[in-house]
């Protein structure tokens, strides 16, 4: 007994000699201060020769695993159209499931940078994926461009140089024109019902921001835990309010248990509803039936916006995929519009990483499926707000088609930037217009 | 709070609580019998759901979908009971650690197959609408799953109580090697028991795939309300059951509507309580 | 007396080899390798239930994810020094343990599964409601990592320093009299009760203690992600880590962490061939289940013993018997001091 404890000191010994003696000629690769610095260089003799490298992360397995697929064929889709070779460079795609949960794809991230030494990163679903990648980019500079989480902050008041939304959005971004047509309409009094996370959280507060600068009245917010499986409840709180308009936002299976309920229990026609742009997205009018036709709501994508770009990409999409684009395929595709053509302004040169990600953020084009984009200076795209009307196609499917466009609407909409970043990020305790002061308010 | 509001919720909490004992009624007969806890139950339901759903579309009849997913959920868990769980027999958390590693295959393997969208199952056609008392509105579907829910109870406890089939298994609930000794094929009742189960699992995946639509993760969702069911009404029992799954309908229906800051609390909080001041449950018995 | 020598060079060439893990490959490996000692650590802290109590539980997680939650919210919303975060997330986890324990112990084998899982879900649960503190579905995010050990590598001679302190307390626990004891309630229960063994409070001391290491394992892990989310306390985890446990042979202690190589190795190599990773996991369960009953670490040293039992029956048989029975004499006379 005595010996194996002599044995564990003498190893606890040895652990601390390689600890001390790591930074000598023999170490392991040291300090990331030293490794950034040598990257570039490194990276730069071999640029002109191997292919840019692409890391991918969405989720292909657990509960998030149909829109994970979605991002990726979105993303494929661009690929095979216009073909791997970009400024004279081969393009090579890294596809890795971050399986919808931080710590694998935190793993992932590393994986992508560390090992496969990808030049950029793209994707992620999950807002809290999303965040631990941002912030493990935020250490080690590699660009990283998130075409799908949404996180208010990480464009605003916590902004990661490094890390862009391309072709993506803020929660807040949509519901702020949202509100402001809602009150706008005649509509007085609203209640409404979102999943108590941050994505709901935030998607509310921009409603309830403008909907009350503009004469509106919030009566009660209800918020709903994320898989709720049973909304009578909340159906039950709402009529006893009786408002004129319901704002309501979901996620996932959420959204289509919530609009079943909403037609079963006879509320479809008694209310005016209105949706946020997940709540009736592609992804999920798919298992929507006829109980989701006509519902109002608002989006950055709309898949039966009648413009040449937009339809050619949805109907090249159903030719190969046989399915209608959700927001995820088309915020993908977008992605991977604008990285191409950074790296063709960059002339192929993605080594400086801070450089590439300048370039990027100053792509602009006009004719992306989701209309004219360009990405404002916190990384945030400045883009098309589409009210957006649930409708059956000729062949007997559902698409959200556009019925009024705010052109080029920010992640600010019309507040004075400076002011709009001194008020909190809109959560559950701020509400401002509901249970806090708006001090925006003209 | 206008007495509609507490009708109102209350017929929510009680058609909830008629879904949550289609499940746990199932689960409960297995672990009663044979003490298996079958983690697998949440993954009989979701794949139970999914083959309902494929043979809804393929016939246009609803309740073919939910004897055909029954029957091919049944002979699912025949083939586990006698291919896989007989070797570990006896063997408690062999056996669980069985049944999880069959869930995530069940599951992923439906994600394969399936998609990942989320899927509502149409309810039949008549069932669709909803009626109206006064100012309250209310989906037929909802009141036919209580209908299912009490049909169930009732055929359970008539087998259960009534029968000879019903003795051996009480007996057999409370001593196993004596049923054996009398002759009785005790292996016999232990597959026909678990093909039981694994059926209502089936079925009820059909039931909730139109009430809570279908989608990966629902099997776990599922399967954890399952759990506190049957914790709260106690683990083997029929009754517990019942008992079970109206406190957890009624405390999630109630508690979102008056203390919607506490929304998981109410479910998990009286699961807490149970725990420490009687881990056998309502209705089970102390081992 | 070749046996421990033997013992003592393999540790002893384990350890040279974990030490030289930084030298031979890259930082990503390198990370998995800390990860693999982190839940390692985790997965024996229920070997020493599992193993020696007999008593699996499956909310190991929950107490895991306390400490890293407490250690993440110190650190990022109070200025308290580390050290001082890091007893707190222990102590925190051990307490959850005492906790977990009161409810757990008075049930035995398939109800005590039931009802570690059940308050393993309850952590979950308020880990996923309490946002005003645990952040909730995203988390607590920017836990700073101490200065010192700011590199990767140097984060994994942290951990590994940790690991092998903790393993040995851990070996020292098991071949102690009070480990002793744990085994023989294992064993049968009733009979210790008679023996006049208060058999109640060695199974509550036994699953209290498992908190220490359990949550020193969560407060790593804490500062090796840069946040802590539900992901790290739901049940998936838990049964992830029970998998580990048996992979590597429940009862062998030092199973945990083959256990959890195997796991954390397997996930990321499959991972380049095929995304059906939770297919991949449920096959490793049936399988570890039905045809390695004893795990990895269970077959080798099943396998090693016939060996030395073999040169054993040609060269010492009647030294050995010796020395092991008077071994187990004074052993079991030590277990009856305790008691006394």
């Amino acid at each position: 007994m005595k010996r194996l404890l002599t044995v564990f000191m003498i190893g606890l010994g040895l652990v601390a000699l390689a600890a001390c003696a790591a930074p000598g000629p023999a170490a392991p690769p040291t300090a990331p201060a030293t490794q950034a610095a040598a990257q570039p260089t490194a990276a730069a003799t071999q640029a002109a020769s191997g292919p840019i490298k692409i890391g991918i992360m969405a989720p292909q397995t657990g509960t998030l695993a149909a829109s994970g697929k979605d991002m990726i064929d979105g993303w494929n889709l661009y690929w095979t159209q216009h073909g791997t070779k970009v400024a004279g460079r081969d393009v090579q795609i890294l596809i890795e499931d971050d399986a919808g949960n931080p710590d694998t794809a935190l793993t992932k991230a590393r994986l992508l940078v560390e090992q496969r030494g990808v030049d950029m990163l793209v994707g992620n679903l999950a807002a809290n994926t999303g965040l631990a990648v941002a912030d493990y980019a935020k250490g080690n500079g590699i660009p990283y461009f998130l075409p799908i989480v949404s996180a208010d902050d990480l464009t605003q008041r916590a902004r990661i140089p490094n890390v862009v939304r391309l072709a993506g959005w803020t929660s807040s971004q949509t519901t702020h024109p949202m509100g402001e047509w809602a009150a706008k309409q005649g509509y007085k009094t609203a209640v409404t019902l979102a999943q108590d996370y941050a994505f709901g959280q935030e998607s509310i507060g921009g409603f309830t921001q403008t909907f009350t600068e503009n004469g509106g009245k919030v009566l009660a917010q209800l918020w709903n835990p994320i898989g709720t499986p049973d909304f009578s409840t909340y159906l039950a709180q709402i009529q006893s309010q009786n408002p004129d308009v319901v704002f309501v936002e979901e996620t996932g299976a959420d959204c289509g248990r919530f609009v079943k309920a909403w037609n079963d229990f006879g509320l479809k026609g008694k209310i005016v509803l209105l949706g946020n742009e997940t709540l009736v997205d592609q992804s999920l009018l798919r298992g929507m039936g006829p109980e989701a036709e006509g519902i109002v709501s608002i989006g950055k994508f709309a898949e039966g916006r009648d413009a040449p770009e937009t339809q050619s990409f949805v109907s090249d999409y159903d030719k190969a995929y046989k399915l209608l684009p959700s927001y995820y395929a088309v915020n993908m595709y977008t992605a991977a519009q604008l990285i191409a053509a950074a790296i063709e302004k960059a002339g192929g040169n993605v080594s400086d990483h801070a450089a590439f990600v300048k370039t990027v953020q100053s792509i602009e084009i006009t004719n992306t499926p989701l209309g004219p984009i360009k990405t404002d200076s916190y990384g945030n795209p400045i883009l098309n707000v589409y009210l957006r009307k649930v409708a059956k196609r000729p062949d007997g499917r559902l698409w959200n088609t556009v019925t009024f466009t705010w052109p080029s609407v920010s992640q600010f909409w019309t507040f004075d930037i400076a002011s709009y970043l001194k008020q909190a990020v809109y959560s559950r305790d701020f509400q401002p217009g509901f249970n806090a002061t708006d001090t925006l308010k003209k | 709070m206008s007495p509609t509001f507490l009708i109102f919720q209350l017929l929510n909490g009680i058609t909830f609580a008629a879904l949550l004992f289609l499940l746990a009624s199932g689960f409960t007969l297995i672990f009663g019998l044979m003490r298996v806890v079958s983690l697998a139950h949440g993954a009989f339901y979701l794949v139970g759901g999914y083959i309902g759903l494929t043979v809804i579309r393929a016939t246009g009849n609803f309740f073919i979908g939910m004897i055909v997913a029954a029957v091919a959920i049944g002979l699912l868990g025949l083939a586990i009971e006698r291919g896989l769980l007989r070797f570990v027999r006896g063997e408690e958390l062999r056996q669980v650690l069985l049944t999880i590693g069959l869930a995530f295959i069940m599951a992923d393997m439906s994600l394969v197959i399936w998609g990942g969208d989320p899927v509502s199952i149409p309810a039949p056609d008549f069932l669709r609408t909803s009626f109206t008392v006064g100012d309250l509105t209310y989906p037929k579907y909802r009141l036919f799953v209580v209908l299912v829910g009490g049909l169930v109870a009732a055929v359970l406890w008539f087998l259960q109580n009534k029968t000879r089939l019903g003795a051996i298994i009480r007996a057999g609930v409370d001593d196993i090697e004596m049923v054996d000794a009398l002759g009785i094929d005790i292996k016999l009742v232990f597959s026909g028991v678990f093909l039981v189960g694994a059926a209502l699992a089936g079925l009820t995946g059909v039931m909730g795939g139109a009430f809570l639509s279908l989608y990966p993760g629902a099997d776990s969702e599922i399967l954890l309300l399952g759990l506190v069911v049957v914790i709260i009404g106690g683990m083997g029992s029929l009754e517990g059951a019942v008992v079970g799954s109206l406190v957890v309908g009624l405390l999630d229906t109630f508690g979102k509507a008056f203390f919607p800051e506490l929304a998981y609390f109410t479910i998990f909080g009286p699961m807490a309580i149970m725990l420490a001041l009687r881990p056998s449950g309502l209705f089970g018995r102390i081992k | 007396m070749s046996e421990r020598w033997g013992k003592l060079i393999l540790v002893l060439v384990l350890l040279a080899l974990a030490v030289a893990i930084p030298y031979l490959t890259t930082s990503f490996y390198v990370n998995l390798f800390t990860e693999v000692l982190i839940f390692g650590l985790l997965a024996m802290s229920i070997d020493i239930l599992a193993g020696y109590t007999g008593l699996t539980s499956m909310g190991h997680a929950g107490i895991f994810g306390v400490s890293a939650y407490v250690v993440g919210y110190t650190l990022t919303k109070t200025t308290l020094p580390l050290e001082f975060a890091l007893s707190l997330g222990i102590v925190a986890s051990i307490l959850t343990a005492a906790l977990f324990a009161i409810i757990a112990i008075r049930t035995t084998g398939v109800y005590f599964l039931m009802v570690t899982l059940a308050e393993g879900m309850i952590v979950w649960g308020i880990a996923y409601r309490w946002a005003s503190v645990t952040g909730a579905e995203n988390g607590i995010r920017g836990v700073p990592r101490p200065l010192f050990v700011h590199e990767y590598w140097q984060f994994f001679y942290l951990v590994l320093v940790v690991f092998v302190i903790l393993s040995a307390i851990l070996y020292r626990l098991v071949n102690s009299p009070f480990g002793l004891t744990l085994k023989g309630i294992r064993e049968s229960e009733s009979r210790m009760r008679t023996l006049g063994y208060n058999t109640a409070l060695h199974k509550f001391i036994g699953f209290t203690m498992t908190g220490f290491f359990a949550g020193t394992a969560g407060a790593l892990y804490a500062l090796y992600n840069g946040f802590v989310s539900p992901s790290a306390v739901e049940f998936a985890k838990s049964a992830e880590e029970v998998l580990m446990v048996i992979v590597g042979g429940v009862g062998t202690l030092f199973g945990g962490v083959v256990g959890a190589a195997v796991i954390i190795f397997t996930r990321n190599i499959v991972s380049l061939y095929t995304s059906r990773w939770p297919t991949i996991m449920g096959l490793i369960f049936v399988v570890t289940i039905l045809f390695a009953r004893n795990g990895l670490l269970g077959a080798v040293r099943s396998l090693f013993e016939r060996i030395v039992q073999a040169r054993r029956g040609r060269i010492e048989s009647t030294e050995e018997v010796v020395t092991e029975g008077t071994e187990s004499i004074e052993k079991r006379g030590a277990a009856t001091h305790l008691e006394n």
